[in-house]
């Protein structure tokens, strides 16, 4: 027996005492599975048939994203005035579903920058796809600031959006939260896409070379361009684990600045209700939260679809349970601060807005959030709760709901009683409105599905990390 | 063509065998060799003797560059070329400038830190005598190689491959160039 295992009379005297209860590492990759097993398991869903679910589906998605097509052709064709803003509610779905979009984009990061500073090894099994949910969710926000200038060719040149001058020289404002939006959420997408792709290189080499074995030139090309010659060499491993590391200490400063600047398109104005410094953190962990639900709304299907029980366990979904509690808790906090603030303040139009805001004339969107959002995951306190997987699901599509209507309140709520009586009004959306949003959701599902079918959704690598075998000292790390 | 073989090839079949062999093989003092592994083996950096990476250094190059032209740009449209006298505001003033300097310099260090990786890497690097081997696909799945290049000084094709049969290796074949 080596020394630092021998236990002294005494301190086996006090450990029979306090009888420390045991907390091994949870297992991350079930069965002692091996790793042929696992890249045989991720790539035999690139390699086999088409199923027909998958073509079912995908015609379903495509059918639903034609909303969007037709909602945005007749905007775009006709003008804005199709949608239902008037004043004084002269912004509504287009920068809800914006912000919805983009909150939901921060579970991905999170899970794949933060909880990778933190090391979390349980993120390896889910990173991928929640990465793909952020790149995928940020497409569908982006759709919403790109049409709603109306002339759309004009966002680029002549600077409606980006900064390029106008016909007079005149360039962007760049005292504008808008014009800090295009940086934040551009920088976004492409520093996501990128971040998936370098952590998805290896993997793509490993696709390049099964279809060459299999004589597949075609596919074999494609990957292997994408994989950029990949051989899995020490010494390239060594610096592919310094980017990722980089780009996840980069996302994480990425994660908390985007949501900020999103708020600010509100805190820096002066609506009541909307001028508060509360908004940055408010939005970030509401991001985060809503981001949580939707991963688990992606993973539980696609875990009992493709059976990767083995990888995504009842310990990862009783993890990001806790995740999206914590988060739902803060937003909770967050909503009666509001409230707390707008009292202690004094300010009688600041205390009319959330007086308005719960009974008013859009107490019902009010309480749909409220409930949604506060009471759905105290349910996540619950051990029994957290391993029925059915129910997760059901609670989670609540909170995807309450999340929507949280920025629903925010922005209609302010917009349409703000501080003179005279111009107050009561916003309701077009049915091109309608359709766009309800478009949005094909083509993000569109994108899933593909992703679904072409790229290695668990990320081989990575989880052969977290295995057993891995373990140069066979557990004995010192 | 009877050309000079890239190397010597070498299978390991576990994390641990490859992990020991390397320490070896970095001991006996050569320096032209590689392991080929399907994940990053936990500490074989070290045991391979390979420095840290200079991915940083690019990053942070990035990261300054994206600052400096967040500020660039901003100064040049707002105080160069087109003064617009807004309620007297100075027509430059860095707190409104803050968030897109600070994402222009995310978005540049993170696309640098890639870059970095790429040219470090030498990437593309589409053909490779190890990618030609018919070992690469089990080394992408589950084995492990090591690779001792011939154009290493310390290189010998009897000597070299009695050393990494006796720290284990399979089946040590000449490697085609």
């Amino acid at each position: 027996m080596s020394s630092n295992v021998e236990i002294s009379a005494s301190t086996q005297a006090i450990l029979a005492e306090v009888n420390p209860a045991s907390n091994p590492r949870p297992v991350l990759v079930l069965n002692d599975r091996s790793h042929a097993w696992i890249t045989e398991k991720v790539c035999g869903i690139i390699e086999g048939k088409t199923p027909l679910w998958w073509w079912v589906c995908f015609a379903v998605s495509c059918s639903i994203a034609g909303c969007s097509v037709i909602g945005f052709t007749y905007l775009v064709s006709t003008g804005v005035g199709v949608w239902g803003h008037a004043s004084p509610a002269n912004w509504a779905w287009d920068i809800i579903n914006f912000v919805f979009w983009v909150g939901i984009a921060h579970a991905g990061t999170l899970i794949s920058a933060i909880l990778c500073l933190t090391r979390q090894n349980w993120r390896t099994s889910i990173n991928r796809t929640a990465e793909a949910m952020t790149i995928f969710s940020i497409a569908c926000a982006g759709l919403f600031p790109a049409l709603h200038v109306g002339r759309v060719w004009l966002a680029v040149l002549p600077g409606y959006l980006f900064p390029a001058p106008n016909a007079n020289g005149i360039w962007p404002n760049f005292r504008s939260a808008l014009e800090w939006d295009v940086f934040a959420v551009n920088t976004y997408g492409s520093v996501s896409l990128v971040f998936w792709y370098v952590g998805m290189i290896p993997d793509l080499g490993v696709l390049r070379d099964r279809f060459f074995k299999r004589g597949d030139k075609l596919r074999s090309g494609i990957y292997g361009f994408f994989a950029m010659g990949w051989r899995g060499s020490a010494r390239h491993w060594v610096h592919h684990e310094m980017a990722y590391l980089l780009l996840a200490g980069i996302g994480t400063l990425m994660v908390v600045s985007v949501c900020s600047i999103v708020s600010f398109d509100f805190a820096t104005s002066l609506i009541p209700g909307w001028h508060t410094t509360i908004f940055p953190p408010y939005f970030v962990s509401g991001a985060i939260f809503s981001g949580f639900a939707m991963v688990l709304t992606i993973l539980l299907p696609m875990r009992a679809i493709f059976k990767f029980e083995d990888f995504i366990t009842a310990y990862h979904i009783d993890c990001l349970c806790k995740i999206t509690l914590v988060m739902g808790t803060l937003v909770g906090y967050a909503y009666l601060m509001e409230f707390i603030i707008a009292w202690y303040g004094a300010n009688p139009n600041e205390g009319f807005t959330f007086v308005n805001r719960t009974f008013g004339l859009y107490d019902w969107a009010y309480w749909i959030m409220f409930s949604c959002n506060v009471i759905t995951p105290q349910f996540f306190w619950f051990k029994k709760v957290r391993s029925n997987f059915a129910f997760i699901f059901v609670l989670t599509i609540f909170i995807n709901i309450g999340m929507w209507f949280e920025r629903f309140v925010i922005i209609v709520t302010s917009l349409a009683r703000d501080y003179l009586p005279s111009s107050w009004g009561y916003y309701s959306p077009s049915i091109v409105e309608i359709l766009t949003y309800f478009g949005t959701f094909g083509v993000f599902s569109m994108l899933f599905l593909l992703f679904f079918r072409f790229l290695p959704i668990i990320p081989m690598s990575e989880v052969k990390t977290v295995t057993l075998q891995a373990d140069v000292h066979g557990g004995k790390h010192s | 063509m009877a050309e000079q073989p890239y190397g010597l090839i070498a299978t390991f079949d576990t994390a641990s065998g490859v992990y020991h062999a390397a320490e070896t093989v970095r001991d006996a003092g050569y320096k032209n060799w590689d392991c080929i592994t399907p994940y990053p083996v936990h500490g074989l950096d070290k045991a391979m003797g390979l420095k840290r990476s200079l991915v940083p250094v690019f990053s942070l190059a990035g990261g300054i560059g994206g600052v400096i032209a967040g500020v660039g740009l901003i100064y040049f449209t707002a105080a160069i070329d087109y003064k617009l006298i807004l309620a007297g505001r100075p027509f430059f003033s860095p707190i409104p400038a803050i968030p897109v300097i600070v994402e222009l310099g995310i978005a540049l260090s993170a696309f640098s830190a890639v870059a970095g990786m790429i040219v470090l890497c030498r990437f593309p690097m589409l053909y490779h005598p190890v990618l030609k081997s018919d070992r690469i696909i089990s080394a992408l799945d589950d084995k492990y190689l090591i690779v001792i290049e011939a154009c290493d000084p310390m290189f010998s094709p009897t000597r070299t491959k009695d050393l990494l049969e006796k720290l284990g290796g399979l089946d040590v074949k000449e490697l085609e160039a």
